[in-house]
């Protein structure tokens, strides 16, 4: 290095070295938990004003300016929500729909994933590329046909309409052979040398080791039941099998004017309340499934 | 720039909340580091010499006492501030960035009187590179260079500010063996050409007594001994540091002194005056053994190594605290493997004892 | 050479799903292709009589010459343009800073994941309660009782107020709620994956900066943004895919009318487009606007996927 670099850094070891960032510090830290603060504000606030709305009498509702937390409680909203919107009918219908759904997915998803992760057959791997290439496809697509089908099965208006076309996907099927992947093959060739048979292995050994993705996979597929709107509008509009979702959006057709509010925001929070439970005590499957999907539902 | 440690202790609050215990990683280090050296922390792994060497960084904090450069106390002075240049253990470059950009980074973060123009930043960096040799390969991605390359680009990185102090965090430990003895010369030549105060930290003894002006021996979280290599290694202040210095590594024996004289097991082996009567623990060089047909020293012989230039004698001794007892003998001499027994005399000075309690030398 | 006993068995596990993806999969893709490009295919049409339908891009021609085609390709396209940007660096910018603290950290995580399960129509209707003013708003004589609580905001800091979603309504003003709530709702998957991201990155690179008094706001454009661009690149791709088949939060604001009182179907979608099609027997035009869908969506992944090759760093 030449002299001159030298020098300058003899002339730079001569100053002091002094400077207390600590101030500096605690005043970005406190920064970015203001942002943060704010931003949780913003986010949560949908959720405040839902409830405290729901609360609320019209009369009160309508202030200007508006309540922060309602003068009264007022509880009867959530009776009128449950009448107006037939709730316990509509929740019935996507309960069942819900369990149907996921009880035969999951066992169509196991019995897919492991032949794929476990079994020899010729185009293994030629299949598996077409079905993950389906995933490109926008579902609007499949729907315009599925549609015209299901009218010709005479499906409309059933629960088979609502369960059967959405069995198989691919996304989970693709989940589950990852983790069956990595249980080890040697478990299945000792489980072989033991004489126990493909299907019991899998159920003995694959599906518990492979819980918490399963739990996964039920998880987001009642999230979906519980969200699905499009598909039951098109095909079970009817008072017998109409779902959550739709019924909702049914027995509350206007969004704007001079709409009662409160009971509108307490059949809101009476739909949105078993997500929250479902949120709260399964957080981290849906967050573990979720950062791997980017689907929601 | 002189670094000045005083009473620097550093306490981990434990990890798991059921047991309170916590870990003493550096406990009241008093030391000073001479401007312009080059010192080798060295150290069994958990002995606290990367602990000493972050704080000296500044990465992290102390729980007690003071850290000065030159005469400027930096104890809470954050790393920002601090002008230090740092080589990580895995090297840390930027994988994003080539190797010019890697290097140029530290400087395009100089604000005030230091801040450079760009042609002035190009320049340094090509020096720098140039210093380290891998002007050949500023436009390549960390991930296209050999480990070696890496910790050359790594050095240059640290080195291009002009860092007070550069510190290297077990800089060589990634490295294949031929790569490892080439480098740590690397770092030795670029030192004396820089003339920069250098930290390093290594549990290689051989690495550290190699090119350190001074080394500090640690142990789990207490400083053992400081001096330049030959001198820790030839009057080592205590068991320790005896036996984690030199390789073949020294022999241990149970022994007595018994008026005036130093007995394993049953043989009075040497002379020791002005130490009173006592049980030792005896420490001897492998080069401390001299083949004597009538030597006082009679240990079982296992088998001998011919190594070109010197002869490695492999025995037994009942009073051993190791399995074998490895002697390094000249070539020249002629033993016989047949035989069953090998006789020594003993070199005083590769001799060395130690208290049974506390591990400390006994001079005599 | 696979034994044809373990062949016959993996057929046996496949089967399921194999006659159920044959049957509403494979099927739809052969045959929503084959309409598009039957000339007004119709399904009522067909069950009327014995009518052929020619074969040609009539389907295509008519959708695109549209003008509710042409509005829904615009909404989309507008959503989606300002969306995915202002989601994604919002994002990041909560991702790094939830990684820069450490106390209340999983506390305020959980709050930002909140939004993600719910009913995206649900919520809507929250949006429109907050947005919606109570009164005659939009008649010549204008009585309002409640400008709802945005508006309400906005008048507290010292602004006027916005007709935001009644009838009279501006397109810009309904643009900008279906903005709000659509970032809104896109937050928690993209946070959720920047801040995994985030935290494995490696500690070193940011110990690496220190030692070299990298400013923080260069340790964000410089280390933290290219470390993390894979995962910034996948929320963008899924964010557009996501944006261009953007349909129920809209039905959640404005209802099935897709718009406000005096003007429904401004705020049409492409998916929307899809669907109305298919409601007035159209199967021919929805096929065709489905594949222009699919289209558009592969050629913008395709343009991300090309541009992140160059912009991402592994």
């Amino acid at each position: 290095m030449s002299e001159n670099t030298f020098k300058v850094m003899k002339q730079r070891n001569m100053r002091r070295i002094s400077g207390l960032t600590e101030p500096m510090r605690i005043l970005s830290q406190l920064g970015i938990y203001l942002f943060l603060f704010l931003m949780a504000l913003i986010v949560l606030f949908p959720f405040y004003w839902m409830v405290i709305s729901s609360l609320k009498s019209l009369a009160e509702y309508k202030l200007s300016p508006p309540t922060f937390w309602p003068k009264q409680v007022l509880l009867s909203n959530y009776a009128d929500a449950f009448t107006t919107a037939n709730l316990g009918t509509l929740f019935m219908n996507t309960m069942y729909v819900g369990l149907v759904s996921t009880i035969l997915s999951l066992i169509i998803t196991v019995l897919t994933a492991f032949a794929f992760a476990r079994l020899e057959f010729k185009g293994k791997e030629l299949l598996f590329g077409a079905l993950l290439a389906t995933m490109m496809i926008p579902g609007e697509l499949f729907t315009i046909t599925n549609y015209s089908t299901v009218i010709s099965f005479g499906w409309l208006n059933t629960f088979t309409v609502l369960i059967v076309p959405f069995l198989v996907s691919i996304f989970y099927i693709y989940l589950l052979r990852q983790n069956f992947l990595q249980i080890p093959n040697e478990l299945y060739l000792a489980a072989k040398v033991d004489g126990t048979g493909d299907f019991k292995y899998l159920w003995k050994v694959m599906v518990p080791l492979s819980l918490p993705t399963l739990i996964s996979i039920t998880i987001l597929k009642m999230m979906g039941a519980w969200n699905s709107y499009i598909w039951p509008r098109l095909v079970a509009n009817d008072d017998a099998h109409r779902m959550i979702t739709n019924g909702l959006r049914n027995a509350f057709t206007e969004t704007t004017g001079d709409v009662n509010y409160p009971v509108q925001m307490a059949a809101v929070a009476l739909v949105s309340l078993p997500l929250f439970l479902v949120f709260v005590f399964l957080r981290k499957y849906i967050m573990s499934g979720v950062s791997r999907s980017g689907i929601k539902g | 720039m002189k670094i000045v440690l005083e009473n620097l202790t550093k306490i981990f609050p434990s990890r798991n909340k059921k047991s309170p215990d916590e870990v003493i990683a550096v406990n009241n280090f008093n030391f000073e580091i001479p401007d312009g050296k080059l010192i080798g922390l060295l150290g069994p792994s958990g002995c606290g010499k990367s602990t000493t060497l972050y704080m000296i960084s500044g990465l992290q904090k102390p729980t007690g006492g003071k850290i000065y450069f030159g005469d400027d106390d930096v104890t809470e002075v954050s790393t920002e501030k601090r002008g230090i240049g740092l080589v990580f253990q895995n090297y840390a470059l930027y994988p994003h960035l080539t190797v010019r950009q890697n290097i140029l980074f530290p400087l395009q973060n100089l604000r005030g009187a230091d801040k450079m123009t760009k042609d002035d930043m190009l320049k340094r960096a090509y020096e720098v590179a140039k210093l380290v040799q891998i002007e050949e390969l500023m436009d390549r991605k960390p991930s296209e260079l050999s480990g070696g390359q890496q910790q050359r680009v790594a050095i240059a990185r640290a080195l291009v500010k002009m860092p007070r102090v550069l510190l290297l965090d077990e800089p060589l430990s990634n490295l294949d063996a031929r790569l490892r003895l080439q480098t740590r010369e690397e770092i030795r030549r670029i030192q004396k050409e820089t003339k920069i105060t250098t930290v390093f930290v290594t549990h290689d003894q051989e690495e550290a007594m190699s090119i350190s002006d001074l080394i500090v021996v640690m142990k789990l979280g207490v400083l053992q001994q400081i001096g330049a290599p030959q001198d820790v290694y030839d009057e080592p202040a205590n068991l320790f540091v005896a036996k984690f210095l030199g390789t073949p590594p020294i022999n241990v024996f149970d022994g007595a002194v018994k008026g005036g004289k130093l007995y394993i097991g049953e043989d009075a082996v040497m002379d020791v005056k002005n130490v009173p009567d006592m049980p030792v623990t005896v420490g001897i060089r492998p080069e401390g053994f001299v083949l004597d047909e009538n030597g006082p020293f009679k240990c079982r012989l296992s088998n001998v190594e011919v190594m070109g230039r010197d002869v490695s004698i492999v025995s037994t001794h009942p009073a051993s605290l190791n399995p074998i007892i490895r002697s390094i003998i000249n070539a020249d001499n002629k033993v016989d493997a047949a035989k069953a027994e090998v006789r020594y005399t003993l070199k005083p000075h590769k001799v060395f004892l130690f208290d049974k309690e506390t591990e400390n030398r006994i001079r005599f | 050479m696979v034994d044809s006993k373990q062949q016959w068995k993996a057929w046996l596990y496949l089967a399921p799903a194999i006659v159920l993806l044959l049957v509403f999969t494979v099927w739809p893709i052969i045959n929503t292709v084959a309409m598009a490009f039957l000339e007004g295919y119709s399904g009522l049409t067909k069950t009327g009589g014995d009518v052929t339908f020619k074969l040609g891009v009539g389907n295509f021609t008519h959708v695109v010459a549209h003008p509710d085609f042409q509005q829904a390709l615009l909404n989309t396209c507008l959503l989606c343009v300002i969306t995915v940007p202002v989601s994604t660096i919002l994002a990041l910018l909560i991702a790094v800073a939830l990684n820069a603290i450490k106390p209340l950290r999983k506390a305020l995580q959980t709050v930002f994941f909140l939004p993600y399960v719910t009913n995206s129509i649900a919520i809507g209707m929250v949006f429109a309660a907050m947005f919606n003013v109570i009164g005659s708003v939009g008649t010549r004589r204008q009585i309002i009782s409640s400008y709802g609580i945005v508006n309400d905001v906005i008048m507290a800091l010292g602004g006027d107020w916005i007709n935001w979603i009644n009838s009279g309504s501006e397109y810009w003003a309904n643009m900008l709620v279906m903005v709000v709530y659509i970032v809104w709702n896109a937050l928690p998957f993209k946070i959720l994956v920047l801040l995994g991201g985030l935290q494995s990155v490696n500690k070193q690179y940011y110990d690496a900066a220190k030692v070299d008094s990298t400013p923080r706001w260069r340790v964000l454009t410089r280390i933290t943004v290219p470390l993390l661009s894979p995962m910034i690149a996948y929320v963008i791709i899924t964010g557009f895919i996501g944006g261009f088949k953007e349909y129920t939060s809209i039905v959640g604001i404005f209802g099935e009318k897709m718009g406000p009182v005096h003007d429904p179907g401004r705020l049409n979608t492409m998916v929307g487009m899809i669907y109305d099609s298919l409601e007035r027997d159209n199967q021919g035009g929805a096929s065709a606007a489905a594949l222009i869908l699919f289209g558009i969506i592969l050629i913008v992944t395709m343009i991300n996927l090309y541009v992140s090759k160059k912009r991402v760093h592994y």
